[in-house]
């Protein structure tokens, strides 16, 4: 699994069948225990309806397992409330006649334990929540809601985390505000998390995994790259399609502000923040319509990441262009793509096995630093 | 009385789409059109020896004041029901779910989520529940048959008053609901205000 080591326990596992208006449900997938499984698909695929059967908000049959124990199997269904779950709808949905406080403890005070109030102080530093506490609900900006509603869903003690295209009903800079925190999250909390969205540039920076979904059924799952590289899944035609591959900071250059990152043995130069990232594991998001092949490495070029890889398969990509699956040479795990015109492949003579010199025009790092919570 | 009665009636037909619900809430609602002395008429028949009187053998629950209580709760219902009803309906289906998220059961949420969310309409049907019950006549004097001390109210007693040209403890009774209605409204509107503006 990128960005991790070794593989991880199954924390969630769905099998569920039914009817959710005009199209049939066939849902069956595993989630590791920990970390991000994205639930991608386009806007009135099944993912909610998914997510809501899940978490008992809607019935269809068969099983819901998380951490072992069943929550629906045949006549078994546990109602919503008995399923310890924290759930972020697409709009934050507050108590408007509760205070901040309030909404955050309103699950806390119903979970075994109640409140903590290590827990409480240490949800409100991490969302910071802090400036927000003697705010009425309704002068919250959009952001500041969802905040607000993931600290709610946290500290219910939850086993699963659903989040609901939380950021879809935010504007880009509360969107760019946010998504740190969810990063945060995900890297601090021992426990699956599922992530609906239709957006790919959100599920490349939090995802470590995904279930793409299509009217109503799973079309794969399994590892994040390995399903943004899958030719046959056609994520590829997306016009800002994209790799994400873990890759670690090895350096950084006080002169001109790059880090160097080691990327399955060869040497990546991103824009860095400081020193103190040397040794973190960070994600590098590669975007194929940056990618350009030669034959042969440019002497004088300003480009600077070039990079060692094999041609594993060709595919149309669209009218004019080709998509070429990429691995890294010695480390044939690490895939991405390149796209090129069908007359400059012509021209090189593409071949799957060719090994040549990928010149990628932008790397960016696609995640932001991890501390851990609990 | 009406609240108790009212709420779970509206909650009930602010959830349920069924043909019962809605057959329910239009019989709910026929006060609302019918003359008053049509309801009191059936409801005298209803209360009576053949009645639900009868049926728990008494005598006859008309002219009694618990079948005046009865006779005013079915008549003003609507007026307690609908605004809950209508207020419920706003708040929608989103917050129940998310207090079934956050491990709330039913009856748990439907207090700490539901009723709070629709606390103006329950202002609303408490307001116009009031007011009708203490203005409402021709049920009133169907059912309670206004005998003194026991089933005499105020707004029959006006009545009497003028009836027997007694104008001056008419004006007694009468300028004395005037001014208490006035006041129950009154301290209604600014409770509402306050709790508008608590609710952002």
């Amino acid at each position: 699994m990128i960005g991790e080591t070794g593989p991880s326990p199954v924390g969630l596992d769905v099998a569920l069948v039914g009817r959710r208006g005009s199209f049939a449900i066939e849902a069956a997938f595993t989630a590791p225990a920990r970390g991000v499984t994205a639930l991608f698909g386009r806007s009135g695929s099944g993912k909610t309806s998914i997510l809501r059967a899940i978490a008992g908000l809607t019935r269809l049959e068969g099983r819901v397992r998380v951490a072992g124990e069943t929550w629906q199997d045949g006549a078994l269904f546990l109602p919503t409330h008995r399923r310890p779950l924290g759930y972020v709808f697409q709009e934050a949905s507050l108590f408007s006649h509760l205070s901040v406080d309030g909404n955050l403890i309103y699950g806390a005070r119903r979970s075994p334990g109640g409140v903590d109030a290590a827990m409480r102080r240490e949800v409100i530093d991490l969302l910071s929540l802090e400036r927000l506490m003697p705010r009425a609900i309704g002068d919250l900006s959009g952001g500041e809601r969802q905040r607000v509603a993931i600290g709610r869903a946290i500290l219910s003690r939850p086993r699963l985390l659903l989040m609901d295209e939380p950021l879809s009903g935010l504007d880009h800079r509360a969107k760019d505000e946010i998504l740190p925190f969810i990063e945060q999250l995900a890297a601090g909390l021992d426990l699956p998390i599922l992530y609906v969205s239709h957006d790919l540039a959100e599920i490349e920076r939090l995802a470590d995994r995904i279930v793409v979904v299509a009217e109503g059924r799973v079309q794969a799952s399994g590892p994040l790259n390995a399903a943004l590289t899958d030719l046959g899944l056609g994520l590829v035609r997306d016009p800002r399609a994209a790799a994400v591959l873990p890759a670690r900071v090895t350096g950084f250059s006080e002169e001109d502000g790059l880090a160097e990152l080691d990327l399955g043995g060869q040497r990546v130069f991103v824009d860095g923040s400081g020193p103190e990232e040397i040794g973190l594991n960070r994600r590098l998001r590669i975007v194929a319509s940056d990618v350009s092949l030669a034959r042969a490495p440019l002497a004088a070029s300003t480009i600077l990441n070039i990079l060692r890889v094999e041609i594993l398969a060709i595919e149309p990509g669209g009218r004019a262009d080709l998509a070429i699956l990429l691995a890294l040479d010695g480390a044939p795990d690490l895939t991405f793509m390149a796209k090129v015109t069908r007359r400059s492949a012509a021209r090189l003579q593409l071949a799957p096995g060719d090994r040549l010199h990928a010149q990628i025009k932008s790397v960016s790092l696609a995640t932001s630093p991890m501390p851990r919570l609990r | 009385m009406l609240l108790v009665l009212g709420t779970p009636l509206a909650w009930w037909l602010a959830r349920s789409r069924s043909l019962v619900s809605d057959v329910i809430g239009t019989l709910v609602a026929l006060p609302l059109v019918m003359p008053p002395t049509v309801l009191g008429f059936y409801l005298l028949i209803a209360l009576g020896p053949s009645g639900l009187g009868g049926m728990f053998g008494l005598r006859s629950l008309a002219f009694s004041f618990p079948g005046l209580v009865i006779g005013s709760v079915v008549y003003s219902l609507p007026f307690v029901v609908q605004p809950i009803r209508n207020a419920f309906e706003a708040v929608g289906d989103r917050p129940m779910e998310v207090a079934a998220t956050l491990r709330s059961s039913p009856l748990d949420r439907f207090f700490t989520v539901a009723v709070p969310l629709a606390r103006s309409g329950f202002l609303t049907g408490t307001v116009l529940g009031f007011a009708h019950t203490i203005g409402e006549f021709g049920v009133v004097l169907m059912i309670g048959g206004n005998i003194p001390g026991e089933t005499r109210v105020l707004s029959i007693a006006i009545f009497d008053y003028v009836e027997q040209l007694r104008f001056a403890d008419a004006h007694i009774v009468a300028g004395g609901m005037l001014i208490f209605s006035f006041l129950v409204i009154l301290a209604m509107s600014r409770i509402g205000r306050r709790i508008g503006e608590i609710r952002p």
